[in-house]
This record gives C-alpha cells, sequence and structure tokens, in this order.
C-alpha cells in the first residue's frame, strides 16, 4: 500500500508560553519551540505499522518554508520511507482550502492509495484532509482510531465520536483518513534515528512544478483570514492562591470543605 | 441580508442542545438573516425532531431517507449539497459530527469554511469577523471569513447561550430534492465505550491529573491526595493516550461527562474537550505552573505551582488535619 502522509511543523504547546508581540497582531514568535504536531505523530505510526503489514511505502509531505524540513527528517526517522517538502512563496498566507489545493497538487503527481492527515494541528480548524477528500472526490473519515485493511480496496475504519464511542465504516480505496491521538503509541526518535537521515534528499516542489495556479493559493486565493491575535479576558477568572506553600494549603484546605470535598 | 442554515443534530427525535445556541449565533452573525433549521434522518424520529422544532425556527427543512437513519457524514453532505442554496452561510456544531462532515461540505458548496467559531461580531463588506482559539486555547484570533459567495461554519457547542424563541414555524419536506445518497463510505455499527473498574461519575470529589504529571510513576502522587481526600483519580486524554490510566477515567467530550462538588484539576491546560465533560458547576481547583494556563479562566481557585511538589504537600496537611 503506497500510504501519503500529511504533516506540519507547529508551536509546541507544552513547551511555550505563548506572549503578543508589541504590536499586538501576532505571536511572539522569536523564542518559540516548533516540534511536530501531535497528531501527525500518530498517522505516521499507524502508517508505518499499515506498511510493516502489507508492505509498501511511506512519504510524508508538508506544505511549509525550508525550516520544515526538520519535521519532515524527523518522520523519516521514525521509518517514514520519503519525504517532500512543498514550498513556494506564493503558498504563504494559506487558508485550510489552500493547503488542501497545494497537497492536492502533489497527491495528483503520486499514486496513493492511502493519504492521511492529524485529526488537527496548531489552529485546531481540523479541515485540510477532509477538504483534500472532497477535492479529489474520495471518500473520507475523520477522528479515526482503528483502521484494519480488509483487501485492495476497502478498509475498515473506527472513528472516535462523542463520550469514546467508536463509529465503524467500511470505506473504499483510495481515501482521506484524518487520524486521532491514542490510535497507536508513536515509537520514539533518538538523536541517532535523526542522524541516520540527516543527508537523505528531500525533494522540495514549488507551484509550478506541482501544476498549481499560484492565484488559488497563499494570500491571494484565501477566503478565510486571520485579523490578529489576542487573549482573551473570560469570565473574572480563578481567585489566585499566594503565599508560602503552608499559607496556601491551609487557605485551600479552608475551601475546599467549605464546597463538601473534604469532612 | 443574509441567508442561515442551520443543521440540528438529534438523537431518537431529541434536538441536541445547539438547537437554542444557533439562534444567538445567527442573531450575532446579522440580526436581520432569515434562519432555517434543517434536520436529516428517517421515519418517526425526523418527523418529531422537524416538529418540536418549529417552536424554535419559522421554518424547518426536513431531508428524510432510509440512507440517512444514521448520520454518515458523506450522505448528509450529499443531500445538503442538493437542498441548500450554495450561497446561504450553514452553520453546524463543532463536534465529532461537524468536524466530520464541514470541510468537504464547504468544497462541494464551493464556499468559505472557518471550524469552531466561539463569537461573531457581525459582517461588513461581505467578510463576517468572528472569534476562535489555536494552539490549544492558549490564543483567540479574530477571522475575517468572506461570506459573499457562501460559508460553512462550525460553532463550538456551549459558547452561544441558548435562546428559546417561540416562533411557530411550519416544516417544509424537501426529501424529493435530497438526489443520490450511494456512499463510498458505509456505516457499519457504533462500539459503546468500555466500561472501567472505577465509575468517575459517581464520585464528589475528582483528583484530575494531565499531562503535568510528566511520568507515568508520579499518577501515584495522584493517587495518594485522592486517597487522603476520600476521591477518585480522573485525568485530561493525553493520560489515556499514554495507557497511563483506562480511558473510563477519562474527563471530557471523547471521555465521561462529572457532576462532582470539587474538581481538582491538576497540571490541566484546560481545552474545551476537557472542560466539556466537567458539567454542573463543581467547584474548580486548578494547579498549574504556567500562569497564562486558560483552566485559570475557569477555575474557582489557583496556585501558580509544580503540582509534583504541591500534591504530596497537600496530601501531608490533610492527613494531619
Ligand atoms: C475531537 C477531540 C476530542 C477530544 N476529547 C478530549 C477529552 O475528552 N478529554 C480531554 O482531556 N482532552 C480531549 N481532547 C484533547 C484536548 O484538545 C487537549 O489536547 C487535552 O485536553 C490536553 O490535555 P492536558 O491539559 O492534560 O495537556 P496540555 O494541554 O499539554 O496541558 C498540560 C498542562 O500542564 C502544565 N504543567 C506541566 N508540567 C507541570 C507541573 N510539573 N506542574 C504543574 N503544571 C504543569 C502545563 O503548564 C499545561 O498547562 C480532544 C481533542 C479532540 C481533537
Amino acid at each position: 500500500m503506497e500510504i501519503l502522509v500529511c504533516v506540519k511543523r507547529v508551536p509546541d504547546t507544552a513547551e511555550n508560553e505563548f506572549q503578543l508581540n508589541s504590536a499586538g497582531n501576532d505571536l511572539d514568535r522569536d523564542d518559540l519551540v516548533y516540534s511536530v504536531n501531535e497528531w501527525d505523530n500518530y498517522a505516521v505510526e499507524e502508517a508505518i505499522q499499515i506498511v510493516d503489514k502489507v508492505g509498501g511505502n511511506v512519504t510524508v509531505v508538508t506544505v511549509g518554508d525550508s525550516e520544515s524540513e526538520e519535521v519532515l527528517r524527523r518522520e523519516m526517522a521514525m521509518g517514514a520511507n520519503n519525504g517532500i517538502l512543498l514550498s513556494d512563496d506564493a503558498f504563504e498566507g494559506s487558508d485550510g482550502k489552500g493547503i488542501a489545493t497545494i497537497l492536492k497538487g502533489e497527491v495528483l503527481k503520486g499514486k496513493y492509495d492511502l493519504i492521511l492527515t492529524g485529526a488537527q494541528a496548531d489552529a485546531a480548524a481540523g479541515q485540510v484532509g477532509g477538504m483534500l477528500a472532497a477535492m479529489l472526490d474520495l471518500p473520507y473519515a475523520s477522528l479515526v482510531n482503528k483502521i484494519e485493511v480488509e483487501s485492495d480496496t476497502t478498509i475498515k475504519v473506527g472513528r472516535e465520536i462523542e463520550g469514546g464511542n467508536q463509529e465503524m465504516n467500511e470505506v473504499d480505496l483510495p481515501c482521506v483518513l484524518s487520524i486521532q491521538t491514542g490510535i497507536n503509541e508513536p515509537r520514539y526518535v533518538g538523536i541517532r534515528g535523526i542522524r541516520k537521515v540527516a543527508q537523505v534528499e528531500i525533494p522540495v516542489k514549488d507551484a509550478a512544478a506541482l501544476g498549481i495556479d499560484p492565484s488559488s493559493v497563499g494570500d491571494a486565493g484565501a477566503k478565510v483570514k486571520r485579523v490578529d491575535y489576542f487573549v482573551p479576558e473570560l469570565g473574572a477568572g480563578a481567585e489566585m492562591l499566594e503565599g508560602s506553600t503552608d499559607e496556601i494549603i491551609a487557605q485551600l484546605i479552608e475551601r475546599i470543605k467549605s464546597k463538601g470535598g473534604l469532612a | 441580508m443574509t441567508q442561515i442554515f442551520v443543521y440540528v443534530t438529534h438523537v431518537a427525535g431529541v434536538a441536541d442542545d445547539i438547537a437554542s445556541e444557533y439562534i444567538t449565533a445567527a442573531k450575532k452573525i446579522d440580526p436581520a438573516a432569515t434562519v432555517t433549521a434543517v434536520v436529516t434522518g428517517s421515519g418517526a424520529d425526523l418527523d418529531k425532531v422537524a416538529d418540536s422544532l418549529t417552536s424554535k425556527y419559522a421554518e424547518v427543512i426536513k431531508i428524510g431517507n432510509e440512507a440517512l437513519a444514521y448520520p454518515n457524514a458523506e450522505v448528509v453532505r450529499k443531500a445538503l449539497c442538493n437542498v441548500l442554496d450554495k450561497s446561504a452561510v450553514v452553520l453546524a456544531p463543532h463536534n465529532t459530527f461537524g468536524m466530520d462532515m464541514c470541510p468537504g461540505l464547504s468544497i462541494k458548496m464551493d464556499s468559505a469554511f472557518a471550524a469552531d467559531a466561539v463569537d461573531f461580531e457581525g459582517v461588513a463588506d461581505g467578510k463576517l469577523k468572528l472569534v476562535r482559539q489555536e494552539l490549544g486555547g492558549a490564543v483567540s484570533t479574530h477571522v475575517a471569513c468572506d461570506i459573499s459567495n457562501g460559508a460553512v461554519i462550525t460553532i463550538r457547542p456551549g459558547a452561544f447561550a441558548p435562546i428559546d424563541a417561540a416562533a411557530g414555524g411550519k416544516v417544509t419536506d424537501k426529501s424529493g430534492e435530497a438526489g443520490d445518497l450511494t456512499a463510498k463510505r458505509r456505516f457499519l455499527e457504533v462500539v459503546q465505550a468500555e466500561v472501567g473498574d472505577v465509575d468517575i461519575t459517581k464520585s464528589d470529589v475528582l483528583v484530575s491529573v494531565g499531562r503535568g504529571i510528566q511520568e507515568q510513576e508520579n499518577i501515584e502522587i495522584a493517587q495518594e491526595l485522592a486517597e487522603a481526600m476520600g476521591a477518585v483519580v480522573s485525568c485530561s486524554r493525553p493520560i489515556v493516550d499514554a495507557k497511563w490510566l483506562e480511558k473510563s477515567r477519562q474527563v471530557g467530550t471523547s471521555g465521561k461527562t462529572v457532576k462532582p462538588k470539587v474538581y481538582m484539576a491538576m497540571g490541566i491546560s484546560g481545552s474545551f474537550q476537557h472542560m466539556g465533560g466537567v458539567k454542573g458547576n463543581p467547584y474548580i481547583v486548578a494547579v498549574n505552573k504556567n500562569p497564562k494556563a486558560p483552566i485559570f479562566q475557569v477555575a474557582d481557585v489557583g496556585i501558580v505551582t509544580d503540582i509534583l511538589e504541591f500534591m504530596p504537600a497537600l496530601t501531608e496537611a490533610i492527613k494531619e488535619m
């Protein structure tokens, strides 16, 4: 099975305290720590496990600048066979549809049986996989937490729905699936693994190579545009306890008692 | 004037709460908008939900078909594409159904798409200004969405105050316009979540751990605190993904809904999917080393510190009481 996994380099929510820049219209990006989008690691792991079972290749692809190469190498260190970087100044400012349009260009160049994305990334929109599928007229399932390859033409797919219940579907191949966390346990990647793939050539493709009209993507093609970032003041916020640990604990115990949380 | 269609999800003929939340959302998009509810399904359940919605909406469109009995996103999408006006704004819930259907629907309708709106600030020059969150809720953004050729927008369940307007509307049956409903993805069955060894929904006090617990061995620290408090340990999703605790202990939209008296959020950032499972207005205690963690906006009392040092100290103090 030929599997394409779409991945993204994102600011790491566990490693950063997000601040606005001095103009207040963007994040202060100077010291941000970036990593692979959490959901994408599960997608790549799933692809590797499928190929281990039924044969084939895993290709990882990303839309980004030269810095995005590092996430492709990380996923190749996990075991993906190939990496492709889709990069062009014209791609900058793309909305979800723009990104899906760029990825579609690559899908049409290859011959993939299965296309995976993470269920969502840093913008928490969860949009690219479903758009890509619709553009290609392929079936789609989101929030996938189980994949069973049944034959060359169909797979069985579990989706995680509300309450942790699982919706089982039969899906025709080729198809696009967005992968939910918890579907597997992504393997650990060490420095040595990354070093092994450090020299592997990663082809870079621009709009012309992908046969994409530059005005259909990027800022020019975007119908949805971020205007600014802000940090909302929601409600009154918590009463913050301060002082020595002993003082804080005494105050906290008193409050928990009054709310019936301690006898 | 904006034409808005709101897609109402329902279970066994009972509309989800989102049905009343759409009314507020639509007003915030355009107070003069024509708002039409749309329901899909089959048989008596569909009739029941469509009729119930006439108390809230002046017009309710129902699309009935055996193939729509279970809301398979691909099939619903096809039906909506054939029935709805493509230049309209379509609203759907940002839940596991809306996430499944809406991005593809926007492509098929050649509309703009925006996900998980938590507020709307009106339309100017054909552009709708909306508010959404990024990076796990750490920051919010204003987004301008060009709705001049239609838009599909998912809204966050619970983000808009429910209104029960008395409308006395009518139901229009558009089942005949649904078109070809064959699909390349076929629904088989729903497998219910496994029942675990403890029922976290029964406990008055929950000590809930998130990714801030850092290592599997540290779960014990939370267990000791819970024991001292006569509480039960619950958790956020990453703890279950890492297989450190059973799925039955997960709080959130894809886990359990809990209604304790006191909820102790230990190293949990406060994402809406997590907080979506915390109901009944409990007293929320948040301990987090990041003073900017979104959890502090919804908690009653907050402490900025390392849970790995704080929890054992609290356990000791409670034992000495
Ligand atoms: C469709 C869907 C459904 C989902 N369903 C659920 C669900 O049901 N339940 C759920 O929980 N999530 C769910 N999620 C995931 C959710 O979006 C968040 O990713 C998740 O809730 C984050 O968990 P967390 O707060 O533990 O981790 P993080 O967001 O990583 O937060 C960890 C927090 O711990 C703090 N911290 C770190 N170390 C320490 C320390 N030593 N002391 C004190 N604080 C520390 C950090 O400052 C941070 O605020 C779902 C996501 C999707 C897309």
